[in-house]
């Protein structure tokens, strides 16, 4: 892990940010000088994971309505307007996992209420927060975490992939929309990484074969970067 | 939702009051192709705060409702001024809400999660200064789940959070929503791009735009924090510089520009502080017109009009808007109104 603070001043929030990639996201931005904020639902884990990193911890479920303007109040109190926002938290629903006829139709609707609907949600209450800093010449990013599950058609990964697809398909019509306001939105896929969802979905999947988070988190703090206009220096990115 | 599914959002009208004083009833989606090209138009990105906390005066035991009203300190978020209520919500009249219990200074409150220590009484019995207790992300927590946004006696149904964010909002700074820019959505900035029509923000702490209480009407607006970015600031120069139109999006980006605003028209960036009243012989150095929501004479957004009409423009735009039945509320019809040429010196024609 780098431990440069070249990120120093970024404004970064990240769902699901205290199991798996999302961890692995947030220590690595704050290790890198990030000024980052992260949702999770379980309160205890927030906390530990805001101590441990300093980043700034709310509690929230992204799947819930209700929550969504609370996490959105407390991501642009805590760090301001947003450079990146990272939509990771996800629900792989039915577990274990199921044939689309064995899928209870609530079970597809949990896998949407997180994957697409909240992830839709928190984007547009969060929205004017990443386009406040595209007008201020920072540029602006929406990572929304995909999988390949979006794309191949894998037996017993209906609800998940398919609330996937159509969040890569939102995301692309989402960034052409947004472009000339200044925000980008990507959709990534990480590979199959050694996480407690993964294990949830694949309970005898050999960790050894799979990609460590960390590894992922790099890869997409590069893609961030990547899509985020060039920096002359670290002080760019200094609070405005 | 009110702001977002109103089946007659797409019907808002707007009147529009010209320079010289010509008026044309619009379809407020005509907003987009209203301005010229190079002209800039500025709005409040300030997203709104959940302001109303209801509670128990722990001293007395007794309910308390408290409408956090304006930051003592941006420095400080856990420390507010406040308007204090007894019993009842906000579909009783204000006038008719008890007072709250006695209070005095030290005084404890328990609001939902939250618990707030009254540093301070001032000089009217609603109205303190209060100091959150717990950390700085405790208190914003608490804020944020349990905090409601301040009601508005002709909404049925009380107003979640989403309907009080405007489309742009950005920082959670305003006591209630910057309601002009409800008349502004991206499809609208989208159209003023293309027509090479500016657009930029500043961050404005809105702040209770009436209690119901006359004596403490009288007092509005509070002292209220701005932040006009430095992008900002240049585009305001730029216009001014080209001799183009500063469009104003609602009272408080008037009174932010105006309050930041040097003799020459170019405003200085960062943070400041608008204080007292614009109203009649107010010179106005930067707003070159306002988008407004309709309000009534003696309401401090409606004086505020005065300094860019005289009394008889604005009471011919007033009769116009009554007999034309335009909605007076805050998710109602609006006014863009220019400013009268040559100034409003006069209360005459």
């Amino acid at each position: 892990m780098q431990t440069i603070d070249d990120l120093q001043g970024l404004r970064v929030a990240v769902t699901g940010g205290t199991s798996g990639l999302g961890l692995a996201l947030v220590r690595q931005l704050t290790a890198r000088g990030a000024c980052a904020a992260f949702v999770a639902r379980t309160t205890a884990n927030v906390e530990r994971i805001a101590g441990e990193t300093g980043a700034h911890g709310i509690v929230g479920d992204v799947g819930k309505k209700e929550d969504i303007y609370a996490i959105a109040l407390q991501v642009a109190a805590s760090i301001g307007p947003l450079d990146v926002l990272i939509n990771n938290a996800s629900s792989l629903g039915p577990v274990p996992l199921a044939l689309l006829a064995d899928t209870d139709c609530e079970e597809l609707e949990s896998a949407l209420a997180v994957n697409l609907v909240g992830a839709f949600r928190l984007t547009k209450a969060l929205f004017g927060a990443l386009a406040a800093s595209a007008r201020a010449g920072r540029g602006a990013v929406v990572i929304n975490i995909s999988s390949d599950a979006a794309v191949n058609a894998y037996p017993g990964w209906g609800a998940y992939g398919a609330s996937k697809a159509a969040l890569a398909h939102l995301t692309a019509i989402w960034d052409a929309e947004a472009k000339p306001d200044g925000i980008r939105f990507l959709a990534l896929d990480p590979g199959d990484m050694d996480t407690p969802l993964h294990a949830l979905a694949l309970p005898d999947a050999d960790p050894s074969i799979l990609k460590a988070p960390e590894l992922a988190a790099a890869e997409i703090i590069e893609k961030m970067l990547d899509a985020l206009p060039v920096r002359n220096a670290p002080t760019t990115w200094a609070h405005a | 939702m009110i702001a977002a599914d109103r089946p007659d959002r797409y019907s808002a009208r707007l009147l529009v009051v010209e320079a010289d004083g010509t008026m044309r009833h619009l379809p407020r989606a005509a907003l987009g192709a209203l301005f010229d090209p190079g002209d800039l138009v500025v709005a409040n990105d300030a997203a709104t705060l959940p302001a109303s906390l209801h509670g128990t005066h722990l001293p007395s035991d007794k309910v308390i409702e408290i409408r956090l009203a304006g930051w003592l300190s941006l420095s400080d978020p856990a420390r507010f001024v406040a308007i204090a209520f007894g019993s009842g919500d906000h579909q009783s009249r204000t006038e008719d809400r008890p007072p709250p219990p006695a209070l005095s200074r030290g005084d404890r409150l328990r609001l939902g999660p939250l618990e707030a220590v009254i540093e301070r009484l001032l000089d009217h019995p609603r109205l303190l200064e209060l100091r959150f207790l717990g950390s700085q992300a405790a208190v914003l927590a608490g804020l944020a789940r349990y905090g409601r946004p301040i009601q508005y006696a002709h909404v049925a149904e009380p107003l979640p959070l989403w309907d009080v964010w405007t489309k742009i909002a950005a920082l959670p700074f305003a006591f209630e929503a910057p309601s002009a820019g409800f008349a502004l959505d991206w499809r609208m900035l989208q159209v003023w791009r293309r027509r090479a029509v500016g657009f930029s923000t500043l961050t404005h702490a809105a702040g209770v735009s009436s209690t119901g209480d006359p004596a403490l009407d009288l007092r509005l607006p509070f002292d209220e924090p701005y932040r006009i970015p430095e992008h900002t600031a240049a585009q305001v120069a730029r216009a001014k510089l080209c001799g183009r139109r500063v469009i104003a999006i609602g009272t408080s980006v008037v009174r932010a520009l105006e309050s930041a605003a040097d003799p020459d028209g170019s405003v200085r960036a960062g943070d400041g502080i608008a204080t007292g009243r614009i109203a009649r012989g107010t010179p106005l150095r930067v707003a070159d017109a306002i988008l407004t929501g309709i309000h009534q004479p003696g309401e401090s957004h409606f004086e505020l009009l005065r300094a860019f009409a005289n009394d008889h423009r604005l009471e011919r735009a007033s009769a116009t808007l009554t007999a034309c039945r335009y909605r007076a509320h805050e998710f109602g019809d609006s006014m863009l109104l220019c400013r009268q040429q040559p100034p409003p010196s006069a209360r005459g024609a």
